[in-house]
């Protein structure tokens, strides 16, 4: 049987008094797009850090592609591109200086034309003699994308990618991951964006101080929290105890949740036959930001 | 689909960005500081020239020079690592060299060597630009190699020791204006501690950085206050110390894999 592409393994690790990761299991499978959810401060970046030899876990195991990050880093490196969450650059290099030097820490001397298929995949050719002190963020952080593949790594890890970027360049950014992601290279995404991750991500793990509290395919995730909802707002404020979870807002929207399409009709009856009015009427598709809700508040 | 990588091209790749980014900056890691060692020469040789010799016969100036270029080796090559890693570790821009595959040892070869680089650079500059005011013997050239190379590859460790442990600029300042200054100028730079009273020659023979300026300037006169092979036994012993303490830091990864 082939390792996945990444195993962690009851990782625990701990900054002082903050238990940042308390025992973590998970496996991502090759080939998967696969999402690392959780609010601010859940040790999605810690985790990341241990799987990329930045820190070390207190306890457990992480391996890369069947390479232990530890005691077999050299390979399990190799496997391994990371874009850090940190918007950081080496103000003295320019773009391609930054991508030929990084391809040399990996131990590839002549790289250019896979850093020339970077740089155009991420349209960056124009930039690629601007020195990055003069790159904007945006610009900054395709660059990071850039440097995490230049060794063309199994395994792609993506903190927060996205985070205080225009919505141009997420959409190019994802265009070339997904691109990534068909020719076989491994994906793991953390974001805030949670559209994002229920677009893309196949499978998402949800961390909650420092514990996973949800493992599941997005279908899955989305199902488990019944997340359809009709909102409707009527004519004049009734009575509706008879339709179970039905919630008022209190600005003249009620918001009813249901699990299949089928039973949008009988529920639009059934406030006619008490004798509401619907006056507008949204249908809302299940989002993962309900279900997101949904496992952090009952985790 | 994997690509073909070579260890070796890590720690070369290392090595060369080392290099440029101190040579990317020349004017003041290179330039600035051969000022300053010609400037201590012009003003202490005018001072002292007419007044003082050394080991009997020579001139003031021309024993003054070895001093001043061992302390630009020093001062360098400590300059080079600590500056190069704090300022890697505040723009974060160090995970580049973290993330790839390049051994802990290799990271220590490639640190070292550009920061005896940049200080044999400096040296050399001190030299060149010393040579139209005295007339410089080369009594043992080797000696001369080996305690630059020593001299600056102890005091580039103790520079990569000082860039790991401090988190800011201050606290590096404050290694360089509180250890690495008094003990380069209480160590014999500007005067033959045989000039000095007992119990000063004393405390001078318990300052590794005697040693190494010591040995280089033998290299020169064939005359120094000590056996340039105490010196050399000394200095060697400085450097396993620092090298074995750098390289157990950067294995265990020492607040850089903390
Ligand atoms: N280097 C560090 N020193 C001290 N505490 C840290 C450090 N890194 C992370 N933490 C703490 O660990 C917890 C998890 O942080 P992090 O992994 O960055 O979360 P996330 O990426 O999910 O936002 C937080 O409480 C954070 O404050
Ligand atoms: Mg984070």
């Amino acid at each position: 049987m082939t390792a996945p592409a990444i195993a962690v393994s009851a990782v625990a690790k701990r900054y002082g008094a903050v238990q940042a990761l308390g025992g973590v299991d998970l496996a991502v499978q090759r080939g998967e797009f696969f999402g690392l959810l959780g609010p601010n401060g859940a040790g999605k970046t810690t985790l990341i850090s241990i799987l990329a030899g930045l820190t070390r876990a207190d306890a457990g195991t992480v391996a890369v592609m069947g390479h232990d990050v530890v005691s077999d880093y050299r390979a399990a490196r190799l496997s391994l591109g990371v874009v850090p969450q940190e918007l950081v650059f080496d103000p003295f290099f320019t773009v391609r200086e930054a991508l030929r030097m990084q391809s040399g820490y990996f131990g590839l001397a002549r790289n250019d034309d896979w850093i020339d298929e970077i740089l155009a995949n991420l349209d960056l050719l124009h930039k690629a003699d601007t020195n990055m002190r003069s790159l904007s963020g945006g610009m900054k952080r395709r660059v990071l994308v850039a440097q995490a593949l230049v060794h063309r790594p199994p395994v792609i890890v993506l903190d927060e990618p996205t985070a205080g970027v225009d919505v141009e360049l997420r959409q190019g950014l994802w265009t070339f991951v997904r691109k990534l992601n068909e020719r076989g290279h491994t994906i793991v995404l953390t974001t805030h964006y949670l559209e994002e991750a229920e677009t893309l991500c196949h499978r998402i793990a949800m961390l909650k101080a420092g514990r996973v509290v949800a493992l599941d395919t997005t279908a899955n995730l989305l199902q488990r929290f019944n997340t359809h909802a009709l909102r409707v707002r009527l004519a004049t404020p009734i009575g509706l105890d008879f339709l179970p979870g039905a919630r008022d807002d209190g600005h003249g929207w009620v918001e009813i949740p249901f699990e299949s399409y089928g039973e949008v009709e009988d529920i639009l009856s059934r406030i006619r036959l008490t004798g509401g009015q619907v006056e507008e009427m949204v249908l809302g598709a299940p989002d993962l930001e309900k279900a997101f809700v949904g496992v952090m508040h009952g985790a | 689909m994997a690509p073909e990588t070579h260890p070796l091209t890590g720690f070369k790749t290392l090595l060369y960005k080392e290099l440029l980014r101190f040579w990317k900056v020349s004017f003041q890691t290179v330039a600035a500081p051969v000022l300053t060692a010609v400037l201590y020469l012009l003003i202490f040789s005018h001072v002292l020239d007419r007044h003082v010799t050394v080991y009997g016969n020579v001139p003031y100036t021309a024993f003054l020079v070895p001093g001043l270029v061992m302390m630009s080796v020093l001062q360098n090559a400590f300059a080079n690592t600590s500056s190069s890693l704090i300022q890697s570790k505040i723009t974060g821009s160090i995970v580049f060299v973290l993330l790839p595959p390049i051994s802990y040892r290799a990271f220590y070869a490639a640190y070292v060597l550009a920061a005896i680089g940049r200080g044999l650079l400096v040296g050399v500059g001190v030299i060149v630009a010393a040579l139209p005011f005295v007339d410089l013997p080369l009594a043992a050239p080797l000696w001369i190699a080996v305690f630059a190379l020593a001299g600056g590859a102890i005091l580039a460790s103790f520079g990569i020791i000082a860039g790991i442990w401090a988190d800011k600029f201050d606290q590096l300042a404050a290694f360089q204006n509180f250890l690495i200054m008094p003990l380069t100028m209480l160590s014999g730079v500007f005067y033959s501690i045989h000039s000095l009273p007992a119990v000063w020659q004393q405390v001078s023979h318990l300052n590794p950085f005697f040693y190494m300026i010591d040995g280089f300037r033998y290299g020169f006169f064939g005359q120094s206050d000590v056996s340039p092979w105490i010196s050399l036994s000394v200095v060697s012993a400085c450097f396993a110390l620092l090298a074995g303490l750098t390289l157990n830091m950067l294995a265990r990864g020492y607040k850089l894999r903390a």
